[in-house]
């Protein structure tokens, strides 16, 4: 077997690749659910219910595919200029510490309040721009690879959010109440700070969280970004050629800078989203938020979506969904951990799929070439 | 004129020719590169391979590489059709090529690139045993008078160095066919002949070496046979001893050469106007620790072509770089018409009126990936009439990109195509016609003719004249001895990063320049 070049990239590829690297996943863990006794059709079937068709599912699978689709615009913008801002994960916590913050400073009882959501969405970015910019700064100034230092800071960052509720009497920490004082609680955001959501009603009321249309949003003005302004014609020129970029006179540390910011402040956006939609505190528990893992996963939605900001929307909200059904499904008679394997196979073969636009695998053997001739 | 060459002149091959290449035709969209050519070479012999740009010399030995698949025609190797899918394939079956864009990992040391993708002799052991492969690599280069440290990192070496290793790559591999594209573009005269006595010595061993060229007098002192391919089709095979560098021209071309560019009678003279960039004890570092530039003094006046001579590797590209604000200097000072420059800052070269033509093409001069369109306002997009405020226009973008392409006749698919699948001369074109039409007043060509062809060449010539006359100061920093007597009014020769001597062009010839770019005293007979 051998991999050769293609001589040309045909247009279907584009389509037939993906959809077939799915239809291949699809048959790949078949094979493990008939290993394990499990009938691969009636399986498929409980889970595109539950992920989209039963009562409720549309609506739980938007609270998996929201902070999905604002950590994988984070690493959408970032590696379109290769640079490789892996710590979505840590900026999204902090965006959640920043963002509880301002709610809890700013809020009262009543009904949600423009002023402080406004607040919480700017506190939630500022947080993840400073935390991302900490990477930012050491690879514009040292050039220290960035994938390691924002790695590292996720650690530091989930660290900080357990400290936060656990460890320590901070502003975070509910301390009155008999029951606080023993199990260390985070303190619940006032009525004001509690993000609205829009009902539709279907499938017995759908909860479209505020969060979900912002990240729409934002995907639109980051897609403009990218391909109507001249801050994006000079992030995609520095992502090709950053020799190219400092020749014709661009600020490469500046782009550096100013990328690391935005991608942060998108992550962070999707930690305020987090608290003000969903959580409506701060999450210390090590096995909560830090168990979901939206930073990691928003990179695999960033390179299934080519990066293309429109299509993360449309990815978060598919690898939304299996991750919901994942979480309702999972029980007695429901194979655990299945999701799990299910889309480490459809990501890995999505991703090897890429391979196949580019090159075709041959299989047969060697033609035979003329052996060495004699030189002198 | 001859259309083609007499049936009788073109040498039926020696039997068993090393390369046989019959009837191939190769078609990209809306091109036929190859349209069914004949091509042979015998063992033993340099075969030069003659042809303007997109006449299909590349592709033609993109195909004899594996590179391209040929969509017509067939290929035998020592009278054995073979059938190349991969450029391993090529590789197995002995054939090398040295590339005009070198393939070389650049943080690598020489002896690991010349290891790299080797799966038969020390590159298949899994442990990697450097002191051999180095002794290996010495020994070569001694052998073949190709001077190098195995020990060196790529991006420590001149282009020139750098070409060394990949010829060291192919004997190393022990290539029976070797081919070579553009090989002295990057040389001295004295250089490139030790190049030609290095690869006859490898033909005399019985290899066989292709030689893409285009520099007639060099293939006439080189080559033993020269094919002339010309519009995709071969106009057939000559002995170079039985042809002359005038009909080889006119063959290659399809029509007479200019006089002023074949004959090189020097620029005219021109009124020398006013001091447009002055350089004064400037100092800059270069990629290694130490300077590269040192202590350069220098002026350009407003219509005048100043050239800098010297071997690649010298500090040109650093200077270039320096003027151009690629590149801090350490000390002195630069000032243009008359205003002091800050320097280190490209934004401020270019708004002072600096254009710059950078010797990397692909990867400096243009961003390969993006788009013709893109490329060519790739300095001027923080204006209008490319953007309003933030945002591009992106209807302007392309008018733009429409209108020079048409009036730099660039031969491209359409303004939205990658830069990278330009030829090397449609590439230059590219980056000329947006460094002119930023209207500078000084113009920093580096080697702007590198590994472009007759044709390209006689555009970029064209196009450096014009922008003197219109009182633009040209500073052409050349490796190539022939350009720099045709086009300059003075010439400057660097040497270790400082200046050597300086001529007005009256007064050089091409021995003691030579004698000067080697390090050699003026008016002494060195070495």
């Amino acid at each position: 077997m051998r991999i050769e070049r293609r001589l040309r990239q045909p247009r279907w590829l584009m389509l037939v690749v993906p959809a077939a690297s799915f239809l291949f996943a699809l048959v790949l863990a078949g094979i493990v659910l008939l290993a394990t006794g499990h009938d691969p059709l009636s399986t498929y079937r409980q889970l595109f219910d539950a992920a989209f068709l039963q009562a409720g599912a549309l609506g739980q699978t938007l609270t998996q595919a929201t902070p999905l689709a604002f950590t994988g615009l984070a690493a959408a913008i970032a590696f379109r200029m290769r640079l490789f801002n892996v710590g979505g994960e840590g900026q999204l916590y902090i965006g959640t510490i920043t963002a509880a913050a301002a709610g809890l400073l700013l809020g009262g009882s009543g009904g949600p309040s423009a002023l402080v959501i406004g607040a919480m969405v700017i506190a939630g970015c500022a947080g993840g721009a400073a935390w991302a910019l900490i990477p930012g700064l050491l690879r514009a100034f040292f050039k220290t690879n960035e994938i390691i230092t924002s790695l590292m800071l996720n650690y530091v960052a989930g660290t900080l959010l357990t400290y936060l509720v656990f460890y320590s009497e901070s502003y975070w920490r509910l301390t009155t109440g008999t029951n606080a004082r023993v199990f260390p609680t985070s303190k619940p955001l006032p009525g004001s700070a509690i993000w609205p959501g829009l009902t539709i009603h279907a499938q017995g009321g759908i909860l479209l969280p505020l969060g979900a249309g912002i990240a729409v949003l934002v995907a639109l003005i980051l897609w403009l970004l990218n391909s109507r302004t001249r801050f994006g014609f000079e992030v995609l020129v520095l992502g090709d050629s950053v020799r190219a970029g400092r020749y014709a006179g661009m600020r490469v540390r500046r782009k550096i800078l100013a990328v690391m910011a935005l991608s942060g402040a998108v992550a962070g956006l999707g930690g305020a989203s987090q608290v003000g939609d969903f959580a409506h505190a701060i999450d210390g528990d090590p096995n909560g938020l830090q168990k979901q893992y939206y930073g990691y996963t928003g990179i695999v939605v960033a390179a299934l979506a080519r990066y293309n900001p429109l299509a993360v929307v449309v990815v978060a909200f598919l690898i939304g969904g299996l991750q919901q059904a994942g979480n309702t499904l999972e029980g007695a008679d429901f194979p655990s951990g299945l999701v799990g394997v299910l889309q480490g196979i459809i990501l890995f073969s999505a991703l090897g799929g890429e391979l196949l636009v580019r090159y075709r695998i041959r299989f047969g053997r060697r033609r035979a070439v003329p052996a060495r001739g004699a030189v002198a | 004129m001859p259309e083609q060459i007499d049936a009788v002149v073109a040498m039926a091959a020696p039997t068993g020719a090393a390369v046989a290449m019959r009837g191939i035709t190769k078609r990209f969209p809306g091109v036929v590169a190859n349209d069914g050519i004949d091509f042979e070479a015998a063992p033993g012999e340099v075969h030069a391979l003659l042809g303007e740009n997109g006449a299909g010399k590349s592709t033609l030995s993109n195909i004899l590489t594996g590179l391209y698949r040929p969509d017509e025609g067939e290929i035998s190797l020592y009278g054995e059709a073979v059938r190349f899918d991969s450029p391993r394939d090529a590789l197995d079956a002995g054939i090398c090529m040295v590339h005009q864009h070198f393939r070389l990992v650049e943080p690598f040391s020489v002896a690991e690139n010349v290891v790299l993708g080797d799966h038969r002799g020390e590159g298949r052991s899994f442990r990697l045993r450097r002191g051999a492969i180095e002794q290996r690599v010495d020994e070569l280069s001694a052998r073949y008078g190709l001077a190098v440290d195995a020990r060196a990192r790529i991006w420590q070496l001149s282009v020139g160095e750098q070409q060394r290793v990949e010829i060291l790559k192919a004997l190393y591999r022990d290539a029976r066919i070797l081919i070579l594209d553009e090989p002295t573009a990057v040389l001295t005269p004295q250089e490139a002949e030790v190049l030609f006595g290095t690869l006859r010595e490898m033909a005399a061993e019985g290899r066989t070496v292709i030689f893409i060229s285009h520099k007639l007098h060099e293939v006439m002192s080189v080559a033993d046979r020269v094919t002339v391919l010309r519009g995709g089709r071969s106009l057939g095979t000559v002995l170079a001893k039985e042809s002359t560098t005038h009909t080889l021209a006119a063959l290659m071309v399809g029509r007479e050469l200019d006089d002023a560019s074949s004959s090189g009678d020097g620029a005219a003279r021109r009124e020398p106007g006013e001091m447009v960039l002055e350089l004064e004890h400037v100092w800059a570092a270069g990629d290694r620790a130490d300077s590269a530039v040192k202590g350069i003094s220098l002026s350009v006046r407003a219509g005048e072509i100043v050239a800098v001579a010297g071997v690649a590797g010298n500090g040109q590209r650093e200077l270039a770089e320096t003027i151009s604000g690629v590149r801090a200097r350490s000390e002195g000072a630069v000032r243009l018409c008359g205003r002091p420059l800050r320097g280190g800052d490209p934004r401020e070269a270019i708004a002072a009126g600096i254009a710059y033509v950078p010797e990397d093409r692909l990867g400096t001069g243009v961003a390969p990936s993006l788009s013709i369109a893109s490329n060519l306002v790739l300095k001027s997009y923080r204006a209008r009439p490319a953007s309003r405020g933030p945002l591009l226009s992106l209807g302007a973008i392309r008018a733009r990109a429409l209108e020079l392409i048409a009036r730099y006749s660039i031969a491209a698919p359409g303004p939205a195509a990658p830069a990278r699948l330009l030829s090397g001369g449609n590439l230059q074109k590219v980056v000329l016609a947006r460094e002119f039409s930023g209207l500078p007043r000084l113009l920093v060509a580096a080697s702007p003719t590198r590994g472009l062809d007759v044709g390209a060449i006689e555009t970029v010539h064209a196009y450096l004249r014009n922008a003197a006359a219109q009182g633009v100061g040209v500073l052409l920093i050349s490796e190539d001895l022939d350009e720099i007597l045709l086009l300059a009014d003075r010439i400057v020769v660097m040497y270790e990063g400082a200046i050597l001597g300086e001529f007005p062009s009256g007064e050089a010839d091409v021995a003691e320049l030579g004698l000067l770019m080697a390090g050699g005293e003026r008016g002494h007979d060195a070495d």
